[in-house]
């Protein structure tokens, strides 16, 4: 209790000059990112045209986001993309990783470098080529008519049942690269004793990979989960580009919305109501999946 | 850590008492009415308006679009030394998506060019910052020179309600029309003549079917494309009055009526005859023309925006036509209207230079100008000279159709969310997820709605 006498706390520099060091970084992140989204709350509470004066409509339009079907649709088609960016890249990437890592291939970075290729390339760039490769007359069925499946061919992302998983399979694509190199990584920081103890236990490839690899990558799965399931989630130049929310209402996605809402309906309100909504979501799934990566690995 | 939680939340407390001090736009200085000078007030003589910097908001960015705006600007400038144009061209896409900020900023431009549609013109007339241009067109005589049907494109009542009619906002330059291109190449060698009437289109469709040709071209994998094709054919049932104003999405019209149910039927019945190429829903619009240029298919439904690019793959083989005149009778009627038309903003410094500006560009000079770079000059259309025989062609079928006034609206003008519902509707009429019966019960929702209110 003889700290008493000195003042209270620590040592050091009293600690409110700690918020002093934080000001600078706080201000700049106040400005580009917490006033922006406060803004957006506040407008969303609006029916604003963007042009004229807004009317105060309170939470009428976070009820049009829940009742109306389209705009619910919109976020399970996002849910949706989900599995295809996030599920099967991580199943994808596990494998590959595990792969590559365990047969110590030669040319490793050459390997590394070509899976992680899509995640250089811009998405409009790869939208547009996807769209080729889904045409009608474009190589998928270019190839299924050569080896004789003719009756297989059509208009891939002018199919009902096909327009969302053909979009969703471009993001495995494009995910799956990330995921695997993160994998690696965090592979590679495995002590080999581990391994090597695992082996001498008489722990075969697929033991090994659930006893060992699995568990010790958690931290990175947990990462790559976060950054694919934002992406899934996010995702607007994907759509835009390649079916405009097409056929029909099929594959609209939440930030289409936003930007449909605000730049060709005029309901910047609503928008942001959207974009406020996918914030929360996002914010939600990716506390989630943190928690659990957390308190697992801790 | 108590103490960083009231930190922070008074912090987040601050903030939004910063900012919820006033109702989002009410900063705006915006009447509500878009209004224009007095009768009599308007100066024409640009001359003597004094030193003047106009700064011009265009998006003629393409090939013969650019030269003709460059050329025109120049010539202004010569003619009047005293006004300066300060021109800024931006890609459509990106016209669109910053002239709603940049009209209500400090700074505005004084000329801009707004796209017809109630998301663009419409709505800046209503936040009144368009200027009427009723007073200029009296002064300059544009009432005369462009028909009453191109004017209504560019007219809205002055609180942007309606659509299609009231006073003049903006001046189009050029003209848009949906027609047919035809194969005449692989039309005569199917021994066939190009169709004057719709019965003889449909044999035409049929006897290409049967010697294994695709006989109508679409891509539609964007939405939109379709609703082209359907407009073309909802002429041969629906009468233009009618068309008119459920494209201008004026009330008292009815999308579900005997004729624009025939019109959906023989759609439907196009993709059961199999006459679209395969997979259409799926297929882009562009290749979709360029396998058209390449020689796949005998017909291609599509406007005026592809003459060029068509003619310079295809020469002499490809031609363009008017529909056939509707069965009932009377003059074609098609799908058609104007580039984007030049407004003037209601915080242009110099309205009577700006107004001069916007006469010179779109004066009988100006037209030849537009016509020399291979633009469809919107009025005075069959007097140019085309610069090849496919632009021939669509000179005379525009000078046609808009003289006998059988140009109609673009249906997705009708409401703001009409341009979504036509083309997602269309999708599933051909993809034939609805029956033609249920698409245009959509289709009048969606319009029944918006001029009920």
């Amino acid at each position: 209790m003889a700290a008493r006498a000195r003042p209270a706390g620590p040592p050091g520099e009293p600690r409110r000059i700690g918020y002093l060091y934080v000001l600078p970084a706080f201000l700049v992140y106040a400005a580009f990112a917490l006033y922006p989204l406060l803004k957006a709350v506040y407008l969303s509470l609006f029916d604003w045209d963007g042009l004229t004066v807004g009317t105060w409509v309170g939470l009428s339009n976070y009820q049009a986001v829940l009742t109306d079907e389209r705009l619910r649709g919109a976020f399970a088609h996002a849910l949706v993309l989900m599995v295809f960016f996030a599920v099967i890249p991580l199943v994808v990437g596990l494998v590959l990783a595990s792969v590559l890592h365990r047969a110590s291939v030669r040319g490793l970075g050459f390997f590394r470098t070509v899976v992680f290729l899509p995640q250089v390339v811009a998405m409009v760039v790869i939208a547009v080529a996807w769209r080729r490769i889904y045409a009608p007359d474009g190589t998928i069925n270019s190839v299924l008519t050569a080896v004789g499946l003719e009756s297989w061919t059509r208009g891939w992302l002018g199919e009902y049942a096909f327009a969302l998983p053909a979009v969703g399979l471009i993001g495995t694509w494009f995910e799956s690269g990330l995921v695997t190199v993160l994998l690696l990584a965090g592979m590679a920081r495995i002590p080999r004793d581990l391994f090597e103890a695992a082996r001498l236990d008489g722990a075969g490839a697929v033991r090994e990979f659930f006893a060992v690899t699995l568990p010790s990558v958690r931290g990175e799965i947990a990462v790559a989960l976060t950054l694919t399931v934002i992406a899934a989630l996010k995702t607007f130049d994907l759509i835009y580009m390649t079916t405009s929310g097409g056929p029909g209402y099929t594959t609209t996605v939440p930030s289409y919305e936003v930007y449909r809402q605000a730049f060709e309906l005029g309901q910047v309100g609503l928008a942001c109501t959207i974009g406020v909504c996918l914030t929360v979501v996002i914010f939600a799934i990716s506390f989630v999946i943190t928690r659990v990566g957390d308190r697992v690995e801790g | 850590m108590n103490r960083t939680r009231t930190t922070l939340v008074a912090l987040i407390a601050g903030a939004g008492l910063a900012l919820g001090a006033c109702a989002p736009g009410s900063s705006n200085d915006s009447s509500g009415e878009s209004s224009g000078p007095a009768p009599g007030a308007v100066k024409t003589d640009a001359a003597s308006l004094g030193d003047v910097t106009l700064t011009v908001w265009d998006q003629e960015v393409r090939g013969g679009q650019e030269k003709q705006m460059a050329t025109l600007n120049a010539d202004f400038q010569k003619k009047y030394p005293n006004i300066t144009i300060k021109r800024v061209s931006r890609s459509f896409d990106d016209l669109v998506k910053t002239l709603r900020l940049a009209l209500t900023g400090a700074d505005a431009p004084d000329v801009v060019q707004a796209n017809n549609t109630r998301s663009q013109m419409g709505e800046f007339v209503k936040a009144g910052q368009l200027v009427n241009l009723d007073p200029y067109a009296a002064a300059y005589g544009w009432d005369k020179r462009y028909p009453q049907s191109v004017r209504n494109v560019a007219s809205y009542s002055p609180d942007g309600k309606t659509f299609g009619s009231g006073s003049l906002f903006g001046m189009p330059q050029v003209g848009e029309v949906v027609g047919i291109f035809y194969n005449d190449a692989k039309l005569k060698t199917l021994g066939l003549t190009p169709p004057k009437t719709w019965a003889e289109f449909d044999a035409a469709l049929a006897t290409a079917k049967t010697k294994g040709e695709v006989p109508l071209v679409l891509g539609n994998l964007e939405k939109w494309p379709a609703g082209h094709v359907f407009g073309v054919v909802q002429g041969r049932f629906t009468k233009a009055d009618e068309i008119r104003k459920l494209g201008f999405g004026q009330p008292g019209a009815s999308w579900v009526t005997p004729e624009n149910t025939k019109a959906a039927t023989t759609l439907v019945s196009y993709v059961d005859k199999g006459y679209f190429n395969a997979g259409f829903n799926g297929q882009d619009y562009d290749p979709a023309w360029q396998n058209f240029s390449k020689g796949q298919g005998l017909f291609l439904i599509a406007g005026s925006w592809l003459q060029a690019d068509l003619s310079a793959a295809m020469k002499t083989d490809v031609k363009f036509m008017l529909p056939p005149a509707p069965e009932a009778g009377g003059s074609p009627v098609t799908t058609g209207g104007s580039g984007l038309p030049f407004a003037i903003t209601q915080k242009a410094k110099n309205k009577d230079a700006a107004a001069a500006y916007v006469n010179f560009i779109t004066s009988p000079e100006a037209m030849k100008v537009l016509a020399d770079n291979g633009n469809l000059p919107v009025v005075e259309t069959a007097a140019q000279k085309a610069p090849d025989a496919l632009g021939t062609d669509v000179f005379t079928a525009f000078g046609a159709v808009s003289e006998d006034d059988g140009l109609v609206p673009y249906l997705d003008w009708a409401t703001p969310t009409m341009g979504d519902t036509l083309g997602a509707t269309l999708q599933d009429l051909l993809a034939k997820k609805v029956t033609p019966d249920k698409a245009l019960e959509t289709l009048q929702k969606d319009y029944g709605d918006f001029t009920a209110q």
